[in-house]
């Protein structure tokens, strides 16, 4: 009945005459390439208009809220990693933050450089991704090749700091994992000088293409009240004229002594989504080579982990101490114990916020952790956004609000 | 900021002191704790009051203590981007409670609710379509809730002789790893075997 067969039966309507026309229900997904993941939407289609949106999330839950119950504190760490893939460092850091607050920790200054620069790096890898597949939606081939490549180039970056091109585990509660060689830090500062030209190239690609502007101006519109009424955060808030960024109003790490600019749109379609992440990408460099000019600055030099029992002793104390080997020792099986409490820690990730809500009891595992996904919101209201579009632009409309499974379905 | 949260916190119970039970400010974050019967109407007061403007609803959860009478805590996170404030809401529920929906205030606890009924089986009247949204079709039982074990009841597999996805009960191959690593000199609960002291030399 639901599959089309009898869309058009040849029944009349008895009292008008009139051919009766149901409406048409489809499924888009889970296997289709832009549900960007594993999305499967239920669409119910009145000629090629879209009258009702619903979408199935779930297929990718892996249950990583119980999971962490069970696990010390550091052991959660590398779930973050896999939550939002794309920008798989942001997510720690909300962890790491949520940790450090109950803790009460201060990080030394060299390691909230390091993090300021990674978060960075973090939103760059995102808005490429999202920027070029979101232009494949709508019928560029060309973006994404380019952008994976500078993608490429970043997750380079990632490897040399951590040894992992993707799943990281680098934000470490009380600091980074380790320091990084100057070496990366020059190429880093050559890949920042030489990537705005490769923006422009992009740009030149999109931003006054004709097709790319057919399907994406006055596409998805979003309000004022929407971004009240659904939560939105991140671009989609910033995309419609609202100048909120988290880095901004409530700065967190060391945010706060960086110049950088928000942009913001005007209509809050989704082209202005586009201009928006294009901008952030401008300024997002920009914070990268401030970044690394502080890190190379005297004040910047030091340690980058606060040692205390949140992390582990130095490697050439444990060759003499007996009490930091015991310490090394407890730190990786028992894990350090969190004071009783519950906090709320948010980071302005690259899609939006994402926050943790962390209850502790004291002991070395948490009692519950809530992972707030930005595109759980985001998502939720598609069936608000899209309805009344056309078919095809529903794939333009996923594109921009960059929803990304792993961290929607946890 | 502190300052300006206890001022916000007492603002709020001068104006609402029938849904404010209690109220602190820990970590910097207003909590209050509020009676579950007038959920909707304080949260409506909070989006409307000018001095509050919590407009946007950022999160939504539960914790669960099974030792409590009241098990659950429903916990609201909500955000003012005009006043740049955070504030918690707590509600504490019997296991058998219904809580009121927030959906006609707030749109956006649509999923927020469905995923709490979802994880652990809480229900909200007034919802209009409260239905599973992250677990399986089909699935049974409410996955964070203390007592359901990590592993799960079920688990599913292809079956190439039925050609279809056959669902069975979980056989572990081994015991499932859960190490204790709690220091035995700090308050151990447990006696290893071998470890136990003679009567009369305790």
């Amino acid at each position: 009945m639901m599959d089309g067969s009898k869309f058009d039966d040849g029944s009349t309507d008895a009292l008008s005459g009139e051919q009766k026309i149901r409406n048409f229900n489809i499924n888009f997904g889970p296997q289709h390439p832009a549900a960007h993941g594993v999305l499967r939407l239920v669409l119910e289609l009145d000629g090629e208009i879209v009258e009702r949106c619903d979408p199935h999330i779930g297929l990718l839950h892996r249950g990583t809220e119980k999971l962490m119950e069970s696990r010390t504190y550091l052991q959660n760490l590398p779930y973050f990693d896999r939550l939002d893939y794309v920008a798989p460092m942001n997510q720690e850091h909300a962890w790491c933050l949520a940790i450090e607050k109950l803790c009460g920790v201060e990080i030394p200054r060299r390691a909230s450089l390091i993090r300021v620069l990674y978060s960075e790096i973090g939103r760059v890898l995102n808005h490429l991704l999202n920027v070029t597949t979101q232009a494949m939606d709508v019928g560029a081939l060309t973006p994404p090749l380019w952008g994976f490549e500078e993608r490429e180039k970043l997750m380079v970056f990632y490897e040399r700091a951590c040894g992992a091109r993707l799943h990281a585990a680098y934000f470490r509660p009380g600091g980074v994992h380790q320091d990084l060689p100057p070496a990366l830090l020059d190429d880093i500062e050559t890949w920042a000088h030489e990537f705005p030209k490769v923006l422009d190239d992009l740009d030149g690609l999109l931003t006054e293409n004709r097709i790319f502007k057919q399907r994406n101006v006055d596409i998805g519109i979003v309000t004022e009240k929407d971004i009240l009424d659904w939560g939105f955060s991140g671009v989609m808030v910033r995309g419609s004229g609202l100048a909120w960024d988290l880095r901004r109003a409530q700065p967190y790490e060391c945010y706060d002594e960086f110049e950088f600019q928000i942009p913001v749109g005007k209509n809050g379609d989704c082209f202005d989504r586009y201009l928006c992440r294009m901008e952030e990408m401008r300024q997002s460099t920009s914070i990268i080579l401030q970044a690394i000019e502080k890190l190379r600055a005297p004040e910047g030099q030091g340690d980058v982990l606060a040692r205390g029992k949140l992390t582990p002793p130095k490697r050439g104390e444990m060759k003499q101490s007996m009490e930091a080997l015991i310490h090394h020792f407890k730190l990786y099986t028992e894990g350090f114990h969190v004071p009783e409490g519950e906090v709320y820690a948010a980071v302005e990730a690259p899609k939006g916020e994402f926050g943790v809500y962390l209850v502790a009891d004291g002991t070395n595992k948490p009692y519950r952790a809530k992972l707030r996904a930005p595109g759980y919101l985001h998502l939720q209201a598609m069936d608000h956004i899209a309805g009344g579009h056309q078919l095809a632009d529903v794939a333009a409309i996923i594109g921009t609000m960059d929803v990304v499974f792993g961290e929607i379905d946890r | 900021m502190t300052e300006a949260l206890k001022e916000l916190g007492a603002y709020i119970e001068l104006k609402r002191p029938d849904c404010v039970r209690a109220w602190d400010v820990t970590h910097d974050e207003l909590n209050i704790d509020v009676t579950p019967s007038n959920i909707v109407g304080f949260t409506e007061f909070l989006k409307l009051d000018q001095t509050c403007r919590f407009s946007t609803l950022v999160d939504m959860t539960a914790v669960d203590y099974p030792d409590r009478p009241k098990r659950f805590d429903v916990v609201y996170h909500f955000l003012s981007m005009y006043q740049n404030q955070r504030i918690r809401l707590r509600l504490s529920i019997r296991e058998e409670d219904m809580v009121p929906s927030i959906v006609e205030v707030h749109p956006s606890a649509n999923w927020f609710e469905r995923e709490v009924f979802d994880m652990f089986g809480i229900l909200f009247s007034g919802h209009p379509d409260l239905r599973r949204i992250l677990t399986d079709y089909g699935f049974r039982g409410y996955p964070l809730r203390k007592d359901f074990p990590t592993t799960g009841y079920t688990e599913a597999r292809y079956d190439e002789v039925e050609k279809r996805v056959v669902y069975e009960p979980v056989s572990l191959v081994q015991e499932y790893r859960q190490f204790d690593f709690m220091s035995p000199w700090e308050g151990a609960e447990y006696i290893l075997p071998g470890d136990e002291k003679k009567e009369g030399a305790q």
